[in-house]
């Protein structure tokens, strides 16, 4: 049995992936694989081993495991839409329109087919507009497709080469595609922000101040709605079109981003926008929170989707349980690995924490059962009114020395 | 410090040069349209124009352009001034000398002007092989198609495809690089000595450098004692022990329009969200209808005549910018900039104190001697930077990077 208190004895963990994970884990101090069968105190495991292993697995009070049960009901696109939706009409409900609006932040999305009235009805009141269509189920931009006419759908469904998808048809959403995307030098990109979640019940969330923006190698224009390139900037899409030079990432890393912003609109509208992210980050996960189950032996990192559109409004594509982790290039296999070993230390299965931190290296924390601010509330801050977020997406990271100033340093190791 | 007389000369220098000057007439205009106003009293009538003026924003705007013509005309010395110019390399000329012929003023040094003239020669012979090789002219008129089609891309020039295979570039940095390291001062006797400060680097020219306590002299802002941006508002420091006053210092610095405050505060370093400003104002450049005028003209100069240079410009954007992680985003500003720079004759002006004869060519018997301004810029701009470590003229010295 390890005893983790103490940080005396080893940490046995279990691996399903083969990426930057697997470096993060055995570099670890104390930390040892284990096989198969044999018991572990922390399971990397990826969504396959989950659905079919979770149920049955006994876990004792201090092991941990990387994701949540039904983590779908927000990484699955139709569910987390219904979540939404959901959490968004209740809102206008309790509250009113007002608050409901902070809600605005996902485009109009319909599941099919069993939306598709409702879809039709949105699209005929918004003719010329763009839709686009994507399996809930996939990922990496595969299936995906845009659609101007309702004509394209029932070519679509009729067509025979999707016969192997037949039964998946309830599988898709249909969303209002955002035609003015914010570009940079006329090309789109997206925003990929990754999100700590340690518990739901209450809700506790740290978010990484590294991310990175993913650019399409194509210049964006409306008129070639078939170019699959130029409109979808997951990476992996991206790799395999005519011009993609794999030597050039296409990637910038937030810090990057949020400079180029800062300095083309200045300080205080790039601080709003990234307020507006913060907000979407906390309003999403508050929307499944009574739906996932809650057990304290899951954390979970996500992937966030956002797009900027041309007045610097954030828009939510959608949540990744397993964000890859697989690197285009050393400076994003630097930025994974950091990623990944910050979040070993929020859940510090060593137990160096003492639970009241608001930063552990990377990670800020960002909600803990309410907001997080970066000024410590006192009697005499109370009557202030100058309370600032405690998030830093794209400032600098500067963990390591964060964690030498807040860790004791790992036991020696032990020689195996 | 410069004695009365040479004082008098730079002011008179100077109201020459803003005399006539679009900042004077708009000052006039100013200054009659506000005699109506109810605070200007006709019995002290310069007095309260005077002060309207300064409470207006316009003094402050001559203020910024007799702040930059101080520093430009430092470099347009009349023949009978005495040089100030280079005074680290050329000797001090005592006044009772004859005068020294203009080129002479320019780049004092003889093997320098050598060195300047047959690298000219040089690069403009491979430039007229390339331009018979290929049978492109140097300068030629667009078809009315082709001006069409430029116009239409004019915003993105970097979605055109061009083949440009053909052009190669008119020098390899080699080919430079040779050049400079053969430089040789003739009075400097470098060869004795196989020493250790031989092997030192590649230039033979000894340039004369300031030494460690003069260079912390001129860089004081960026001691130990003193914050800086990139330094003391990273990571764990407080904003409030420096960034949020710095921060609020170049508001007002912006707010106030004024170009020396703006250098003088820009060395401690520029707020990302302030650097536009900033920077427009260290520059003192403006967006009056007059210069969006002037761009215009240059942009139709670009769209009517082709150069064989536009060619080796665009090729060379294309390949440096749109490949670039970090450079793609002003891939489309660079072909606009390069192409219409290379057209405007105001640059000419730079040739009236640096020691280069910019090319002509004749496009159905047109002067057009801008044609190859841009190249030569960049020559002696590399030269003159090389010797002249403050010219800040130099707008390609001044660009910001990144």
């Amino acid at each position: 049995m390890a005893k983790v208190r103490d940080g005396r004895s080893c940490i046995r963990y279990k691996c399903g992936l083969i990426n930057t994970i697997q470096d993060v884990l055995r570099q670890r101090p104390n930390w040892v694989e284990v096989k198969d069968d044999e018991e572990w105190d922390f399971n990397w495991c990826d969504v396959g081993w989950l659905r079919e292993n979770f149920d049955h697995t006994y876990m004792e009070e201090h092991v941990r495991i990387n994701h949540f049960r039904n983590h779908y009901e927000l990484t699955r696109k139709n569910l987390m839409v219904k979540n939404l939706k959901r959490y968004q009409k209740n809102l206008e409900r309790d509250f009113g329109r007002t608050e409901a609006a902070r809600c605005d932040f996902f485009p109009s999305t319909f599941a099919l087919p069993s939306e598709y009235h409702l879809f039709v009805e949105e699209f005929n009141r918004s003719p010329g507009s763009t839709w686009i269509m994507k399996p809930v189920g996939k990922s990496q931009g595969k299936g995906i497709f845009l659609f101007r006419k309702l004509k394209q759908i029932m070519d679509w469904k009729k067509d025979s080469s999707r016969s192997e998808e037949q039964k998946d048809v309830e599988n898709y959403v249909a969303q209002r595609y955002i035609e003015n995307p914010y570009l940079i030098n006329g090309r789109k990109f997206d925003l990929r922000v990754y999100v700590l979640v340690t518990s739901y019940v209450p809700l506790k969330v740290w978010l990484y101040r590294d991310g990175f923006a993913r650019f399409s190698s194509t210049r964006f224009s409306l008129t070639t709605i078939d170019d699959k390139y130029m409109h979808l900037t997951n990476v992996s899409v991206q790799k395999t079109a005519p011009d993609y030079n794999p030597e050039k990432g296409c990637k910038w890393q937030m810090q990057q981003l949020r400079r180029y912003l800062t300095a083309k609109h200045g300080r205080e509208m790039i601080e709003t926008l990234f307020k507006e992210m913060d907000n979407i980050f906390v309003r999403s996960l508050q929307s499944v929170q009574k739906v996932i189950i809650n057990d304290k032996h899951c954390i979970e990192l996500y992937g966030y989707d956002i797009l900027l559109d041309q007045n610097l409004k954030p828009w939510l594509i959608e949540v990744n349980a397993s964000p890859s982790h697989t690197h285009s290039s050393q400076e994003d296999y630097d930025m994974k690995y950091r990623l990944l070993e910050d979040t070993l230390n929020v859940v510090d299965m060593e137990g160096r924490l003492t639970g009241k931190e608001k930063r552990v290296g990377g990670y800020d924390l960002m909600w803990n059962n309410g907001p997080v601010y970066r000024e410590d509330v006192n009697l005499q801050t109370f009557g202030s009114l100058c309370f600032t977020a405690n998030t830093h997406l794209g400032c600098v990271n500067d963990r390591e020395k964060q964690l030498c100033q807040l860790l004791k340093p790992f036991p020696p190791q032990r020689k195996l | 410090m410069e004695d009365g007389s040479e004082f008098s000369q730079s002011v008179a220098q100077i109201v020459q040069r803003l005399r006539g000057s679009s900042l004077h007439s708009q000052l006039e205009r100013q200054a009659k349209d506000c005699l109506h106003r109810p605070e200007i009293k006709l019995e002290s009538l310069k007095e309260d124009v005077r002060n309207f003026l300064k409470t207006s924003g316009w003094e402050k705007k001559l203020q910024n352009a007799v702040y930059r013509e101080l520093h430009v005309s430092v470099y347009l010395g009349s023949a009978a001034e005495t040089p100030s110019r280079l005074p680290l390399i050329s000797p001090q000329l005592p006044t009772c000398r004859p005068k020294a012929p203009a080129e002479h003023l320019k780049e004092p040094l003889a093997y320098m002007r050598k060195a300047q003239a047959s690298w000219e020669k040089r690069v403009l012979k491979s430039l007229n092989s390339m331009s018979t090789e290929l049978e492109v002219p140097l300068a030629r008129k667009r078809p009315a198609a082709e001006q069409k089609e430029l116009a239409n891309k004019w915003n993105e020039m970097g979605t055109d495809e061009p083949d440009l295979s053909r052009f190669r570039p008119v020098y390899a940095p080699k080919d430079f690089l040779e050049v400079l390291i053969s430089l040789r001062n003739p009075n400097h006797d470098s060869c004795e000595d196989v020493s250790t400060r031989s092997h030192w680097g590649l230039i033979q020219v000894p340039l004369n450098v300031r030494d460690v306590p003069q260079l912390r002299k001129a860089y004081s802002e960026l001691s130990l004692s003193m914050g800086q941006l990139g330094i003391d508002d990273v990571g764990n420091i407080h904003p409030d022990l420096f960034e949020g006053d710095y921060v609020h210092v170049g508001k007002k610095v912006v707010a106030e329009q004024d170009s020396a405050a703006a250098q003088q505060y820009s060395r401690r370093g520029c707020p990302t969200g302030l650097r536009a400003d900033l920077w427009a104002l260290i520059l003192n450049s403006t967006n009056q209808p007059q210069d969006v005028m002037h761009y215009e003209q240059l942009k139709a100069g670009v769209i009517q005549h082709g150069l064989l240079v536009d060619n080796l410009v665009y090729k060379d954007v294309k390949l440096t910018a749109s490949n670039d992680d970090y450079y793609f985003v002003f891939e489309d500003f660079l072909y606009q900039v390069l192409l219409c720079f290379s057209r405007d004759t105001a640059v000419l002006e730079h040739f009236k104190y640096n020691s280069a004869t910019p090319p002509k060519s004749f496009v159905h018997g047109e002067l057009q001697r801008t044609a190859f301004v841009l190249f030569f810029f960049a020559v002696h701009l590399f030269e003159t930077s090389a010797c002249c470590p403050n010219r800040p003229d130099c707008c390609l010295c001044s660009v910001p990077r990144g």
